[in-house]
């Protein structure tokens, strides 16, 4: 594991060398709050922001994705046959990731890279993308990321972690992809292993004192689906819900998407939009008929896939990672905690 | 890992109506490239998604079966965007099949046994797959005794007719069909829902006998009791369901039943394995 310091009057510079390899993704304010964007050259990553609004899922997962395109024209040879959409997975670097965001993605790859088969689209940006994290000193009054095998330093799933000492930066450098990025920006002042090591631990130590939230999610695993399915709290939870979505959309695990075709003139494209769970659509039948028909059922069916159904189907804990958008977020105030809680307190009487 | 997105190019060969209404028809397709069809291998229960560029894809049981070689078959029932579409489409016209999906009957369990299939409707396709399979001469004594029980509103909206027929004049598969109601004089088969058929004359369990049952929910429901009486445990019977669904390999996210995904983890399910799930279908 090696340490390197990067002064902050040199980071800009770096960063600037690096996009002769990397597309840079990072914070940046715009008219709808601090977002992960592709910042054009010049366009320097806002690093102290608190939380951006929305999570960096779309550099992986872009809200909406050209999947397949084919030729109408029944006068060319190939018409009606799909092809992969052309797209660039050239390097790409994401800067100021969460490490609650860098968990978020290893969760979400659990669903697009399994054994039976695997999303080339999500998996390819994957492999293009270096994730160059920061610690959160100041975690937001939101933040629970330790109740949920993560935290404010947590390393998972990142490839360089920054921590933030006011006039430079003390780089934790955590994979060859990560070695790869700090050699192109051209990041190569080392720091003493042992000592640079013992400011982690104190930074970490001092940003989880500013997480009050202990969530307890340790007795969710040992119970009933269908006890937990059948539970009587679920009209209470959903009384005050308009399904609006604005939980799914800002939320950094959740996958669910939609795949839809369009045409213009002779050509046909296929893509795939983020879809939510909130939505009666989601699931209505040809038919007419919805098994998801209420709303109870729809935020019934978020908070059991994110904090049962998917804790038993991969045993790596809930499918949250505490970042407190969806509470910030919420128009009705429905805090994930506080259903989290009453779940997991829940004896079938 | 090929791209599970992208479908195989077919032709459509051959369009059939099934049903009286016309509102079911059955399409014949051949693939283009003819390593695709070795590639899409499948076995009886399986589904696939049948793919129009720029239409759009909806998720089909395969009604042809594994021993039929040379082309695969879907029965479709006209409901939606993608299916309207297909309804006027015409022999000859190029599109996409992509899978094959999901999980299947369970063959391999049920070697050795006596199989009941049950289907209402136009839920008959994976069946009529399934009884093709384990009549072929090279499978039929895999089985022991085969009973079919098949119903629908009238004899005009039975699927495969000359099939059915003609495996009603065969020795070794046990027929009993059925119609809502007719009058014709010359309707030689049961009258009557499928549950009361089941009833009177699908065989009662014994430890090696199993049920397979697919059919419009209110026909599940009743039928349910009826094998239950005849001494059915719900490990015995299985069924195969339906949900809305866009990516057919577990990555969308909408067609689950608890932490089952039923285009992946199903369609095939036992009673046992559905109770043990919510209701969401």
């Amino acid at each position: 594991m090696n340490f390197i310091t990067i002064d902050k009057s040199n980071w800009t510079k770096g960063i600037e060398k690096s996009r002769g390899t990397y597309q840079i993704f990072g914070p940046v304010e715009d008219e709808n709050g601090c977002q992960i964007k592709s910042l054009e050259p010049g366009g320097q990553p806002k690093m102290n922001a608190d939380v951006t609004v929305m999570s960096p899922k779309s550099v992986l997962f872009p809200q909406t994705e050209t999947i397949l395109t084919a030729d109408l024209d029944e006068s060319k040879e190939d018409h009606h046959i799909m092809k992969r959409a052309e797209q660039k997975y050239t390097p790409r670097a994401v800067l100021g990731i969460r490490p609650y965001d860098a968990r978020a993605i290893q969760l979400v790859k659990l669903n697009f890279d399994t054994k039976d088969y695997r999303d080339p689209y999500w998996c390819d940006a994957y492999e293009a993308t270096t994730f160059v994290g920061i610690g959160q000193n100041r975690p937001t009054p939101f933040d629970f990321s330790t109740s949920t095998g993560c935290g404010p330093f947590s390393e998972e799933g990142l490839d360089v972690l920054l921590a933030d000492l006011d006039d430079r930066y003390l780089a934790k450098v955590l994979t060859p992809k990560g070695e790869a990025w700090a050699a192109a920006c051209g990041f190569d002042a080392g720091a003493d292993t042992k000592e640079s090591q013992v400011l982690f631990d104190i930074l970490k130590k001092e940003a989880e004192k500013n997480i009050s939230t202990d969530l307890g999610t340790d007795k969710l695993a040992q119970k009933s689906i269908l006890d937990l399915y059948e539970a009587p709290f679920w009209d209470d939870v959903a009384f005050s819900c308009i399904n609006c979505g604005t939980c799914t959309f800002v939320c950094p695990t959740c996958w669910c998407f939609d795949i839809q075709d369009e045409t213009k003139h002779k050509k046909a494209a296929r893509f795939r939009n983020w879809d939510t769970c909130m939505s009666p659509l989601f699931t209505n039948h040809a038919s007419g008929h919805n098994p998801r028909e209420s709303k109870v059922h729809r935020v019934r069916q978020r908070f059991m896939h994110k904090l049962k159904y998917f804790v038993d189907k991969y045993d790596q804990g809930i499918m949250c990672v505490g970042c407190g958008r969806c509470v910030a977020s919420c128009p009705v105030n429905i805090d994930i905690r506080e259903v989290c809680t009453i779940m997991n307190n829940y004896e079938k009487k | 890992m090929e791209n599970p997105y992208m479908p195989y190019p077919v032709r459509i060969d051959d369009i059939e109506v099934a049903t009286e209404d016309k509102s079911l028809k059955t399409f014949t397709f051949v693939f283009l490239n003819p390593g695709d069809e070795e590639k899409f291998a499948y076995k009886a229960g399986q589904f696939a998604e049948l793919s129009i560029p720029g239409v759009g894809e909806i998720p089909i049981g395969i009604a042809s079966s594994p021993v039929e070689k040379g082309f695969v078959k879907f029965t479709v029932f006209r409901t939606g965007v993608v299916t309207s579409h297909l309804h006027n489409m015409k022999k000859g016209d190029i599109m996409g099949i992509r899978g094959p999906l999901g999980n299947w009957y369970p063959w391999e369990k049920l070697e050795n046994k006596n199989v009941v299939i049950i289907g209402g409707g136009f839920a008959f396709t994976t069946l009529r797959s399934s009884i093709v399979y384990m009549l072929d001469p090279a499978n039929r004594s895999k089985f022991k005794n085969i009973d079919v029980v098949y119903g629908a509103r009238s004899p005009g909206m039975l699927l495969y007719r000359e099939e059915l027929f003609d495996w009603e004049q065969r020795d070794d598969i046990n027929m009993h069909i059925t119609v809502d109601g007719t009058d014709d004089p010359d309707w030689k088969y049961h009258k009557g829902f499928v549950p009361q058929v089941v009833e009177q004359h699908a065989p009662t369990a014994d430890e090696d006998t199993y049920a397979i049952v697919c059919g419009p929910p209110i026909m599940i429901k009743f039928t349910q009791p009826a094998l239950t009486k005849l001494g059915y445990q719900d490990d015995q019977i299985i069924m195969s369901l339906e949900n809305r669904m866009k990516c057919g390999i577990g990555m969308c996210g909408r067609c689950n039943i608890g932490k089952e995904l039923v285009c992946k983890d199903g369609p095939v399910f036992t009673l046992a394995e559905i109770n043990q799930t919510p209701k969401e279908y």
